[in-house]
């Protein structure tokens, strides 16, 4: 009833190939975006935009970057937390070496880095597939780490071997530093986010996208019809390790403002975002941003339920909360392999009929 | 090149009329005492054969025989230890399979070989990434070029799914559809590509006479509307007289015959091949 195509004709096959081709999603997808730029910019304090907001939009661009790879390229990697670290620094490198330079460009080119990057460590994917290409990115996220942890020009040989973000502002306001106000803060990420699913949306529906699908569902198919298994892995590496970065960057400079490199970009940080994108939707950009959703704000919300609702202890209460986490991953996980992306296709199929289901 | 010319050229290069009419050209492709090993076993033992403009050509032997080697050959994935691939009259390098693909030849697999994780439309259109050339960056911004090409790209698709009547699947993510059709997208998908020679390794197989009479009909309008040349593996012998204009007989890897289906239908050699001889 809500998802319904009948009567919407599409005449061009610019209509036929547009992101949301039915009229209600295309509505609701309006709505989303008005209550994100028009609404909660004025409603966001600092509790909501740190504990919810900025870490969601940030881990959102991650595994939009990571699902590139994974999802689309079907290229396993476990480097994402040390990808994310190159876009730390790359930022930071730049910020304290162009301070004149907006910071949006500092991000920007802090992905380019990571792209650069990210192809380096890629090279490996030619010869060696599936988990042994997963092993060898691990490969990167300890290289990497090491490597900013060594070597004290990467973080201007500052004494506690950490990063600061130094203030900057976009357009006369503050967005990054100890002064930046939660809006600005989540306005900046936001923009990032929005930029990130609308070019990874493009690439995902053109020529580029198929080459990728190709490789990941039968490599030797793909290169019979004419891919270059060598540039369409390359590409994806370089266009998922640009997110990754980027997201690194506005870890590093909008939300956390100081990195210590082993602590925060872990391999831990990695499985994360892998988790993330297992559980939204391998192939989906809208399943990067369910998997970025679950695995933030469930946390949070389970933390107000037993902590704020019920009055338990704090200790018990994280306790519960990763218990309740991990049972909650097996059971979607068993109702739907294909993640939450997936659950949600079924559930418009569902609506397209409803309550007429013959 | 004016048309007389290429008649000539043709007609030099010993063309020929068939029975239905059809003219058929000058050597596209031509394999010359191809050998291919793998270790100590030899699958393709010297063969050369050749494959005509416009011919629909028949590659047909017991199992084993190394046919899908052939092809394999022709398509790349595998490189002769001895002998040269000749393909519009110049030698071919070795190259790999993507190279051969965008030279205009394209293939469909055995065992069906489609992109499971997509949809019957997106997997018709990787058949056009050789001709799709829009950078990345228009891409990423879905500007200019990229857009208009996958319009342009898509028209021409649409044509070929309304050739071989796969409309109404258009939509439909490849892994839900029966075996039937699969094979039908997969030829869909190779003849995205507007080759100039097309591959079909065994195009019939498994399928029951109904879907063989529709497949066979799609391989000889494909022949006759696009002027696709087509060389073919099949088992049905029935099919294969029909259909093709010469075939190649193939048994453990030797050349044991090749002409006309009539002319290898009484071939000793082949009758023996298929129906085994005693050996004293």
């Amino acid at each position: 009833m809500f998802y319904r195509e009948a009567g919407d004709f599409k005449t061009t096959y610019v209509d036929d190939n547009q992101t949301f081709p039915i009229k209600f999603d295309r509505y609701r997808y309006y709505a989303v975006l008005f209550v994100a730029l028009a609404i909660v910019p004025f409603l966001v304090n600092d509790y909501w935009a740190n504990a919810v907001l900025l870490p969601f939009l940030i881990y959102a661009i991650a595994a939009i970057g990571l699902n590139i790879l994974v999802g689309y390229c079907g290229q396993l990697s476990l480097g994402t937390g040390g990808f994310m670290a190159v876009g730390a620094y790359a930022c930071y490198k730049l910020m304290t070496a162009f301070p004149e330079v907006n910071i949006v460009i500092h991000v920007v080119l802090a992905g380019g880095v990571t792209a650069c990057v990210g192809v380096l460590f890629g090279l490996p994917s030619l010869r060696i597939k599936g988990f042994y290409l997963a092993v060898a990115t691990l490969a990167a996220q300890f290289f990497l780490v090491w490597l900013f942890n060594k070597v004290p020009w990467f973080y201007n040989h500052s004494a506690s071997g950490q990063i600061s973000a130094p203030e900057r502002s976009v357009f006369g306001i503050v967005v990054t530093g100890a002064n930046a106000d939660a809006w600005a803060k989540y306005m900046i990420c936001l923009v990032f986010v929005f930029g990130a699913a609308w070019l990874a949306r493009n690439l995902t529906r053109g020529s580029v996208g198929r080459r990728w699908m190709a490789i990941r569902d039968m490599d030797i198919a793909a290169e019979i019809i004419g891919v270059n298994p060598l540039k369409a892995k390359l590409t994806a590496f370089a266009v998922s390790s640009f997110f990754v970065g980027v997201a690194g960057a506005l870890f590093f400079s909008v939300y956390l403002g100081a990195v210590e490199v082993g602590e925060v970009f872990g391999i831990q940080k990695s499985f994360l975002v892998l988790f993330m994108i297992i559980i939204g939707g391998l192939g989906s950009i809208f399943g990067s941003f369910a998997g970025a959703a679950f695995i933030v704000l469930l946390p949070v919300f389970l933390k107000n339920v037993l902590v704020g609702g019920f009055g338990w202890a704090t200790d018990l209460a994280a306790h519960l909360e990763i218990m309740i986490l991990g049972g909650l991953i097996v059971v979607f996980l068993i109702a739907e392999p294909h993640g939450l992306a997936q659950l949600w296709r079924v559930a418009k199929e569902k609506l397209r009929l409803w309550p007429f289901p013959h | 090149m004016t048309g007389d010319m290429q008649m000539n050229a043709m007609t030099d290069q010993g063309g020929y009329v068939t029975e239905d009419g059809r003219k058929i050209g000058g050597v596209m492709m031509e394999m010359k005492n191809i050998t291919l090993r793998f270790g100590g076993v030899v699958a393709i033992k010297d063969i050369s054969f050749d494959i005509r403009e416009g011919e629909i050509r028949a590659i047909i032997g017991p199992n084993g025989a190394g046919k899908s080697s052939m092809l394999n050959v022709i398509s790349g994935f595998y490189n002769p230890q001895e002998g040269e691939v000749w393909f519009h009259g110049k030698r071919r390098a070795p190259m790999k399979p993507y190279q051969v693909a965008q030279q205009g030849i394209a293939r469909t697999f055995q065992n069906i070989a489609l992109f499971e994780g997509m949809t019957v439309l997106d997997n018709v259109m990787t058949g056009r990434l050789t001709q799709m050339k829009a950078g990345m960056a228009a891409q990423a911004l879905w500007w200019g070029k990229a857009e208009r090409e996958e319009v342009e790209n898509r028209e021409f698709v649409e044509k070929i799914i309304d050739f071989l009547e796969i409309q109404n699947i258009r939509k439909t993510p490849v892994a839900r559809l029966p075996y039937g059709l699969k094979k039908r997208v997969e030829l869909a998908r190779a003849l995205a590509a507007e080759p100039k020679l097309l591959l079909l390794d065994e195009p019939m197989a498994g399928m029951n006479v109904e879907e063989k009479e529709d497949m066979s009909r799609f391989i000889l309008d494909v022949n006759d509307e696009f002027g696709t040349t087509i060389a073919l593996i099949e088992h049905d012998m029935g099919v294969v007289m029909d259909l093709s204009d010469r075939v190649v007989v193939m048994d453990y890897g030797k050349k044991i015959g090749d002409g006309p289906p009539d002319e290898v239908r009484n071939n000793q050699d082949v009758i023996d091949a298929y129906l085994g001889v005693a050996h004293d």
